[in-house]
């Protein structure tokens, strides 16, 4: 009986119901697109953050403070060195685990036909092994995890388990294009007086200034700036929490922690006390935070993702009043029909029951429909915006069903009202 | 015990006394014809007697409970339970053929049960127009149908409001034998009309005048069939 009445109103409102679904899969397609764009977007920009790079640098204490007392790069003249047996410190740690990959590196500027060129000793592929107190450590590590994204053009990886894998190097994109360097070249670099030639085995594009760059293995730079068995930072990728008030209070100065508060902090993977080891375990080293440019990136995220759910709340706003209009004057229109079932003996509540489900089968219908919209939508923004393909959330599309209940139901509430007050008296005797 | 007592009863809209202090009782199984001009408050007493609406003042008794005070949910299940309703206007739902408007009525009551439906129907002679739509039928048997949907959970009290209003002489005799059958179950009748020959065939005849009762007198010429 009931479904009988429900689709005598869809055959009879057809109309009507086309225009509230159709308002609802506009509202659904906008939210589904945008709650998408979001959840993805916000997550590539955190993958790309993780994986771009390091989040923490050591370096020798004394050149950690200069740069930070004149903001410069440490340049030769204040280079100072660290051991490279105290690499393997690291993999001592309390959060030892927690940190994915590292690499030591030394830099030099070297002469390469003519031109001043920036030239990094580096682990590609390393197998650290490290013993201490009668423990063997092991980590296999290098900037093929740390410079995941660098896109290898021409060759391939350097690889250090190669046979003459000393004196191999890769090129940056800008530099090779300029010095129409290709894979299987020899170049001859040179440095305050030493000079090494190096086979390129590949050609990378970064995307960044390192395209302009060679990256060659740590022993190579060491012999041109006579500094074996030493290097200048290391590259750190760890895994942390996010900063919360303790950190921050932390960062200040762990001293001022209280016992309790001091535990807590050394047994969190906060990026501070992961530095804070490893000053502990490098004495000579200090470890700093790279921050600035996941900071500067996570603003521009946080603002799209805000403007995003600002055009999400206003069309489901407009979804709401378009609903509320439609379903008021719907339920104007069969007032009498309303009335007439009041008169037959239906409650107030069976007979919102029965508008309800009306309205509300039309809106899944239409969510159904608007989700796909929004599929497509999301796909275009997708493309036009961030020439990536939006990949659908489950998380998403359960956000949009919820929305778009609450919309309808909301939108429902004065259509409601006006049948709470529909007088069998009043609309079907005599011409009142 | 009555079933149904008005006890010094008004409806007041603004500064009009839709009805001025009417006091009026049923008893169980009465047919009783009200009329009265255009306006005199015949369907405000229906609405009240119906428990559709509520009076300003005064009392309403039914089954020898007051229930002027109730609440609107309270007397929606009395309405629903005891009173079956016939309009001047043949209100059904368009969209729902003959025997499923009756099945409304069950459906709000208690169970649809079809067959039972069919019967109704067919004890105002339109078993063979079952499956039409409203729309396919006469006025005559719109007004038929909406009767079998009256009587279909048994109440204890027909309220019609000018239930010939609209049809010609031939049917106003159909509706009129119709109705004999629950009089002679026992069940009342109360039947707004300003159609003396309707009138005529009720056993009590009430007269309202600006609100107020002018005359309630026994029908002489009723006479039971
Ligand atoms: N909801 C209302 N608001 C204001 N006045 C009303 C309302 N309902 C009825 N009235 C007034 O109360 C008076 C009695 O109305 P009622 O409908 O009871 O008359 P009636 O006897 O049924 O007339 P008719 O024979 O024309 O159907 C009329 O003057 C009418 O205008
Ligand atoms: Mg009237």
């Amino acid at each position: 009986m009931f479904f009988r009445m429900v689709r005598g109103t869809f055959k009879r409102q057809w109309k009507k119901m086309l225009m509230i679904a159709l308002t609802v899969a506009l509202g659904a397609s906008i939210a589904t697109a945008m709650l998408n764009v979001m959840l993805d977007v916000g997550d590539k920009i955190n993958e790309e953050l993780k994986t771009y790079g390091s989040n923490i640098t050591v370096v020798p204490q004394s050149e950690a403070v200069i740069s930070s007392l004149y903001d410069v790069e440490g340049g030769d003249a204040q280079a100072e060195y660290l051991p490279e047996e105290k690499i393997g410190e690291l993999l001592t740690i309390f959060w030892a685990n927690n940190i994915t990959d590292f690499s030591p590196e030394t830099d030099v500027t070297v002469t390469l036909n003519g031109e001043e060129v920036r030239l990094v000793g580096t682990w590609f592929n390393h197998h650290l092994e490290f013993v201490k107190k009668g423990t063997t450590y092991q980590r296999d590590t290098g900037i093929i995890n740390l410079r995941s994204w660098w896109d290898v053009e021409q060759g391939e990886w350097l690889n250090e388990q190669a046979s003459q894998a000393e004196n191999a190097a890769m090129v940056g994109a800008a530099l090779a294009k300029r010095q129409n360097i290709s894979a299987g070249d020899t170049l001859t670099v040179s440095a305050g007086g030493k000079s090494e030639t190096l086979n390129v085995v590949g050609v990378y594009e970064s995307g960044d200034d390192e395209d302009n760059g060679i990256y060659t293995t740590l022993p190579a730079a060491q012999r041109l700036t006579g500094s074996e068995g030493l290097f200048k930072k290391i590259e750190v990728s760890a895994i942390t929490s996010p900063e919360d008030e303790l950190a921050v209070k932390a960062a200040r100065n762990p001293s001022l922690l209280s016992g309790d508060e001091y535990d807590l902090w050394y047994c969190t993977a906060y990026v501070s006390s992961i530095c804070f080891q490893i000053q502990e375990a490098i004495p000579e080293a200090s470890a700093t935070a790279v921050r600035q440019i996941a900071d500067s990136e996570g603003k521009i995220l946080e603002k799209t993702e805000l403007l995003m759910s600002l055009i999400t709340l206003l069309s489901l706003l407009g979804a709401t009043l378009g609903i509320s209009n439609l379903v008021t004057s719907g339920v104007m229109e069969r007032s009498q029909e309303l009335a007439l079932l009041k008169a037959v003996g239906a409650k107030n509540g069976q007979v919102t029951v029965l508008v309800l489900t009306e309205i509300m089968l039309t809106s899944i219908f239409g969510a159904a429909v608007g989700y796909f919209m929004g599929y497509a939508f999301a796909q275009i923004i997708g493309q036009t915006v961030f020439a990536a393909s939006i990949e659908m959330s489950g998380m998403a599309a359960f956000l949009v069903a919820v929305l778009i209940i609450a919309v309808t139901l909301v939108g429902s509430i004065p259509a409601i009202r006006t049948l709470l007050r529909l007088r069998p008296s009043e609309v079907l005797h005599g011409g009142h | 015990m009555s079933l149904l007592e008005l006890k010094d009863v008004s409806k007041i809209y603004g500064d009009l006394h839709a009805l001025d202090h009417v006091s009026l009782t049923v008893e169980q199984g009465e047919w009783i014809a009200i009329m009265g001009p255009s306006g005199s408050g015949k369907s405000t007493m229906m609405n009240i007697i119906g428990c559709m609406d509520k009076p300003t003042t005064g009392q309403v008794i039914f089954d020898g409970r007051d229930i002027s005070k109730d609440s609107n949910r309270k007397l929606t299940e009395y309405h629903r339970d005891k009173i079956g309703l016939v309009f001047q206007q043949f209100h059904l739902i368009n969209y729902l053929n003959a025997v499923e408007n009756v099945m409304v009525a069950q459906y709000y009551h208690s169970m649809p049960d079809e067959k039972e439906a069919l019967e109704a129907l067919e004890r105002v002679g339109l078993k063979d127009r079952a499956k039409h739509l409203p729309s396919q039928l006469s006025g005559g048997e719109q007004q038929r149908v909406c009767i079998a949907r009256a009587l279909i959970n048994s109440p204890e009290l027909i309220l019609a409001d000018e239930p010939t209003g609209n049809l010609d002489e031939a049917n106003e005799n159909t509706v009129l034998d119709i109705f004999r059958q629950p009089h002679k179950e026992g069940t009342s009748l109360i039947v707004v009309t300003h159609d003396p020959e309707v009138g005529e065939v009720a056993q009590r005849i009430v007269r309202l005048e600006h609100g107020k009762i002018l005359y309630d007198k026994k029908n002489e010429q009723f006479a039971e069939q």
